[in-house]
């Protein structure tokens, strides 16, 4: 599409501010959401409903003391942070939320960017962004930090392995890499989660545990080598590195939707972002539900999880998918 | 029994049908939890009914405690000034709410009746200089703030031996 360059300027700031505002209001859904599961309020003091908790969250995060180790590699401990936020935030460029519109003259596609191999672009992101958890860990000279930063690594290389795999499967049955041509063929023929069940389960699972979210979170809980890779962090480059979590968090939901909840498709058209917002929300919930449900994972059960259990699933289901495919050709 | 496989998914449930149930929370500025009669809170000396206290300045409170934070200095009552019925009253007594544990041991101590623990226990202060009581702060009636539950329903009748007037 003949598109002017400021239009994808406009987007990609448009997108950044409501994906950091998502962000910021996420970890208020989330405290209050898991709160009334525990029978008991979420936060409701700062503000009606607590909505200004975020807010005074983020106030107090400013005005910490963001402390910097004597013996921490300077370079490297101030930018790890900033790698990983930066990382988690540029995956969501590629993603479609919605069918492209025509306004005036001008034709606004629905993605900032579209190219050929958006998938293997948003993993090769993912990739890069586990550099900043390495980095971070190491360049803080704490044997804490080094330990839970090179558990948190294996962790998201295991499991990264069964992600990629798992959407191997909805490539095959759509025939491109590209995550715009995924979503238009989900909309010829059937959502993908009905016919890649196994292939969506996978996707979530090996999904939690890439966010280190509970119960793959480990290496970030509190009671387990006090802080992991963020233990020498204070102040805002902890909120960086809270930020890069919860992003990717938001940007895989957005990706699992892509690949097998249809994307933009809703009863209307123009109103693709929606519908693909209404989706990441339900998906979100998905997500705090298993915070709040579920037990952390032992360290060993987690990488037998990932490599005995989720690997094979994932290798299963594309195989069948492959066979499926070409013999309904 | 052994847990099976899917009581991991029954458990999603649980955690689903909780987000519809009322929180337990009592929320605590709104709603203040009636205290019981008995409750140790700030201390309060009294005075008989002619206006006269009825603390002697006998220091046996000062020597009871067990965090030693009761101060006592007393004096000789005089004909013009006459502020206890007995020999002597308390010229200085100052209790440091900073050190008190609210044990009650002064209270039972006290031959007179004189001192005893009310129910405030709100004294939060923002210095600890501030936290020492004065005779006159502890003279002075405390600020009801926390609702008292049925003293005839909670409490064992009060003994004979007992004023407190």
């Amino acid at each position: 599409m003949n598109e002017p360059w400021w239009i994808d300027a406009i987007k990609a700031v448009v997108i950044v501010n409501l994906l950091l505002g998502m962000f910021a209001y996420m970890t208020w859904v989330e405290r209050k959401l898991i709160g009334r599961m525990q029978q008991r309020y979420g936060p409701n003091r700062a503000g009606p409903f607590g909505l200004l908790q975020p807010i005074a969250d983020l106030v107090k995060l400013i005005r910490k003391e963001s402390f910097f180790p004597a013996t921490a590699v300077d370079i490297l401990y101030i930018t790890a942070p900033m790698v990983s936020a930066a990382t988690a935030l540029a995956a969501f460029s590629v993603i479609p939320f919605g069918a492209g519109w025509h306004v005036w003259h001008y034709d606004i596609s629905g993605e900032i960017m579209n190219v050929s191999i958006s998938l293997i672009f948003i993993f090769a992101l993912g990739s890069l962004g586990i550099y900043g958890f390495i980095v971070g860990g190491w360049a803080s000279d704490s044997k804490y930090a080094l330990l839970g930063s090179m558990r948190t690594c294996a962790q998201l290389v295991s499991y990264e392995v069964a992600l990629a795999l798992s959407v191997l499967g909805v490539v095959l049955m759509a025939g491109s890499l590209s995550l715009v041509d995924i979503v238009e063929r989900q909309q010829d023929t059937i959502w993908y989660a009905v016919p890649q069940l196994v292939g969506l389960l996978v996707f979530f699972a090996a999904g939690t545990a890439e966010t280190n979210r509970p119960p793959f979170d480990l290496p970030e809980a509190d009671t387990e080598l006090v802080a992991g890779y963020h233990t020498e962090y204070s102040g805002m480059r902890f909120g960086l590195f809270s930020m890069a979590e919860y992003v990717n968090m938001i940007t895989l939901s957005g990706l699992c939707v892509t690949l097998f909840f249809g994307g933009w498709i809703g009863p209307w058209s123009p109103l693709g972002p929606l519908w693909f917002l209404l989706k990441v929300l339900i998906l979100i919930f998905l997500f705090i539900w298993l915070r709040a449900t579920l037990p952390r994972l032992r360290y060993d059960q987690l990488m037998a999880f990932g490599w005995k259990v989720l690997l094979p699933l994932a290798t299963v289901n594309a195989l069948v998918t492959a066979a499926l495919v070409v013999a309904f050709r | 029994m052994s847990p099976r496989p899917v009581d991991s998914f029954r458990g999603f449930g649980v955690t689903l049908r909780q987000i519809f149930k009322k929180p337990i929370t009592q929320q605590y500025p709104e709603y203040k939890r009636p205290l019981y009669p008995r409750f140790r809170g700030r201390h309060r000396l009294w005075r008989h009914a002619n206006g006269m206290e009825k603390c002697v300045g006998c220091s046996l409170c000062a020597a009871a405690c067990p965090a030693d934070c009761i101060r006592v200095v007393a004096e000789e009552n005089t004909a013009e000034n006459r502020v206890s019925p007995g020999e002597r009253y308390a010229r200085i007594y100052e209790i440091n709410l900073s050190r008190c544990i609210f044990c009650g041991y002064c209270e039972l101590a006290c031959p007179f009746d004189a001192i005893t623990l009310e129910q405030e226990f709100e004294i939060s202060e923002y210095s600890r200089d501030d936290l020492i009581y004065t005779k006159d702060m502890l003279l002075a009636e405390p600020i009801k703030r926390v609702p008292v539950a049925d003293r005839d329903l909670y409490d064992t009748p009060v003994p004979a031996y007992q004023t407190r007037s």
